[in-house]
């Protein structure tokens, strides 16, 4: 009944290319998006802002940048974790190398090296492709793990290996309670996550399917696939190395290089899948599934346990969560391939018809 | 000289072991075109059970017969990893035919987990050890050849040849027994094999319960070196490279890749490693995996990738 577009007219391309063509979706994300910035720093205690939304907003964003390189251009990547490393470390060398350099410079500038590197290991994908391109990239992930262990000019000869920062400022706005640190890792993801859908209306992101979809046809009607590729790897690179600075500055603020291994990796691309290949708002559900099922899981089998007067102990509540977090995976995939976005676009298409079954 | 061929001997075996895990890896691509991620869970998984059964056995048996408890701890294991197949077949490969690789990808990321939480669970998550009567103690060869001759671990040398004798087995396994056969038709094309009356369903039960054989075996000799814990999982990060060198889709290539991985990244540990601070073990692999991969993007064995619009 309420969501329904009958009755909006478009009188030009320009309204008819929005992003939001029907009214109602767009008031609706005017209305989260309000929703997060002014109701949530109310209404929300501090354990919720250090355990579950800063983590969420600052993963989502990684994801994002992954679901551009596999979920649009169809580029397997298990190499995330290594670019969010490379975009942490770059960033805190930025930031405590040059005096006075502004944090979001620094975070920036973090994630154009991160995007000048992946555009580095995104060459083999000009040769290979699929799962070899997979394993091509784990390359990356191991070489970054060591290079940041055992190299120290990177992290700036700390004797320990783990650097940290503090003192974040930004136009004299000191980010230092986790309202301020939500807050700024909102307004960040605002930004990107309407960067990256702009990008894949676009040209770049057209191709970007193009080449996703049959690379050799994509080829033949005169779509470049090295710009392509190497664009999209730059792009996700870009992101996901921003996403590291702002994990590393904001949430962890003093880190070592086993924050970024290959389980974040995987961590990452078991959010796109999820989530929703080729979906911006996937990327936001994987994420929120991911951050939240194993702190839901810690909570919620113990005191199953004592429900039914078993005492479960760490240890096994570790392993049941693996077992748990496995199989919803796994049953995720054979049920729904498509991710939790698609279920999304259902629900919008029954509602739509609502309460009429045709 | 010496020095150098000993540090070469020690990566052909190191190789060997490696090539072990690959197999596993290339004999579920190969019949099912799932990238089985979970291999390394597998080793794992079959290296507790194997490691719990012979100390229960063991038990049981009043401590008399070493070897008749390996026996009995190997069926049990054998028997687990049948059990592993089964259910992998039956509750996700069946239901994600036709699925994209990425996706089967995925779900072998999703077993990796359930399998590790399952392996801990039920067969606890403390170091274990697997005791087969393997002697450890090196031995002096080729004496005469070079002067204070080649030191080689007997250990070692027995897993390389049980390696050698596994991959002889299987090769026999695929080329001489009607399963075998009805394996490479799967392998070649699954619509055809099904029209000529090969049981899907079943030839993968199968190729699970091989690779899960071949899990368990290379579980017992890692197992028998390093100890049984969490960390036998990430043997499968390790064997990676191997796969993607060999061709993912060849099985002499797995041997082969197994084997220049193994030399390379002892070479490279032995006379780079001391120029930038060691550890580069794990990621030369990978880089020199990534090199090969550059000139032949199926891998040396690999079947060519003809691409069609």
């Amino acid at each position: 009944m309420l969501y329904r577009e009958n009755g909006q007219f478009k009188t030009s391309y320009a309204a008819d290319q929005q992003v939001f063509t029907i009214a109602q979706d767009k008031w609706f994300v005017l209305g989260v998006i309000a929703f997060a910035f002014i109701g949530v720093p109310m209404l929300v205690d501090e354990y919720m802002f250090r355990a579950i939304l800063i983590p969420f907003l600052i993963l989502s964003l990684a994801a994002l940048g992954v679901n551009l390189l596999v979920g649009y251009c169809g580029q397997i990547t298990l190499g995330a974790g290594a670019f969010m490393a490379i975009g942490a470390y770059a960033a805190y060398n930025f930031f405590v190398r040059i005096e006075g350099m502004p944090v979001v410079l620094a975070m920036l500038l973090g994630g154009g090296v991160s995007a000048a590197m992946g555009v580095l290991f995104g060459i083999p994908s000009l040769r290979v492709r699929g799962l070899y391109l997979a394993v091509a990239t784990l390359a990356a992930q191991f070489f970054c793990d060591w290079a940041f262990l055992r190299i120290s000019w990177f992290t700036n000869d700390s004797s320990s290996g783990s650097v940290s920062v503090s003192n974040l400022k930004m136009f004299g706005w000191t980010i230092d309670s986790p309202v301020d640190k939500y807050l700024f890792c909102l307004g960040v993801m605002v930004v990107f996550a309407v960067l990256a859908k702009n990008l894949t209306r676009a040209t770049v992101g057209r191709q970007w399917m193009a080449i996703r979809d049959m690379d050799v046809a994509a080829e033949v009607i005169g779509i470049r696939p090295m710009y392509s590729k190497l664009s999209a790897f730059a792009v996700s690179s870009f992101f996901v190395g921003v996403a590291g600075a702002m994990w590393g500055f904001i949430h962890l603020g003093s880190w070592e290089p086993a924050a970024f291994s290959v389980d974040r990796s995987f961590q990452l691309l078991f959010m796109v899948i999820i989530g929703g290949l080729g979906s911006i708002l996937g990327s936001f559900f994987g994420a929120a599934f991911i951050v939240v099922l194993p702190i839901f899981l810690n909570q919620f089998l113990p005191a199953l346990g004592d429900l039914v007067g078993i005492s479960i102990s760490t240890a096994a509540v570790s392993h049941a969560e693996l077992i748990i977090f496995g199989s919803l995976i796994v049953f995720f995939l054979i049920v729904e391939p498509h991710g939790l976005a698609r279920l999304w676009s259902i629900a919008k298409e029954k509602l739509r018809l609502w309460p009429f079954p045709h | 000289m010496g020095f150098f061929i000993e540090t070469l001997i020690g990566g052909l075996m190191a190789g060997m072991l490696y090539s072990l895990v690959a197999l596993g890896f290339v004999l579920i691509f190969k019949s099912s075109g799932v990238f089985n991620f979970a291999q390394g869970a597998m080793v794992l998984f079959a290296a507790l059970a194997m490691a719990r059964f012979s100390e229960w056995a063991n038990h049981a048996l009043g401590g008399d017969s070493l070897l008749l408890a390996n026996l009995i701890a190997f069926v049990g294991a054998g028997l687990v990893m049948l059990l592993v197949a089964w259910v992998v077949e039956r509750f996700v490969l069946r239901k994600l035919v036709n699925q994209e690789g990425a996706t089967l990808l995925m779900v072998t990321l999703g077993i990796t987990y359930v399998l590790e939480g399952i392996g801990q669970t039920v067969f606890g998550s403390e170091i274990y050890n697997i005791d087969v009567g393997m002697p450890k103690d090196p031995v002096l060869m080729f004496e005469s050849v070079f002067e204070g001759g080649i030191l080689i671990n007997k250990e070692d040398f027995i897993a390389a040849l049980i390696a050698a004798l596994l991959v002889g087995l299987l090769s026999l396994f695929f080329q001489k027994t009607p399963v075998g056969r009805a394996l490479r038709a799967v392998a070649d094309d699954h619509q055809a094999a099904l029209s000529i009356g090969i049981p899907l369903n079943r030839i993968w039960v199968i190729v699970w319960l091989v690779a899960g054989i071949v899990a368990l075996v290379a579980g017992i000799i890692w197992g028998s070196k390093l100890g049984v814990q969490f960390s036998l999982a990430t043997v499968a990060l390790r064997a990676l490279p191997v796969v993607i060198l060999g061709g993912l889709t060849s099985v002499p290539g797995a041997i082969v890749g197994g084997l220049i991985i193994g030399v390379g990244e002892k070479l490279s540990e032995v006379y780079i490693g001391p120029m930038v601070g060691g550890g580069i073990e794990i990621w030369f692999a990978y880089v020199l995996a990534l090199v090969f991969l550059l000139f032949r993007p199926q891998g040396l064995f690999g079947e060519k990738i003809i691409d069609r619009v």
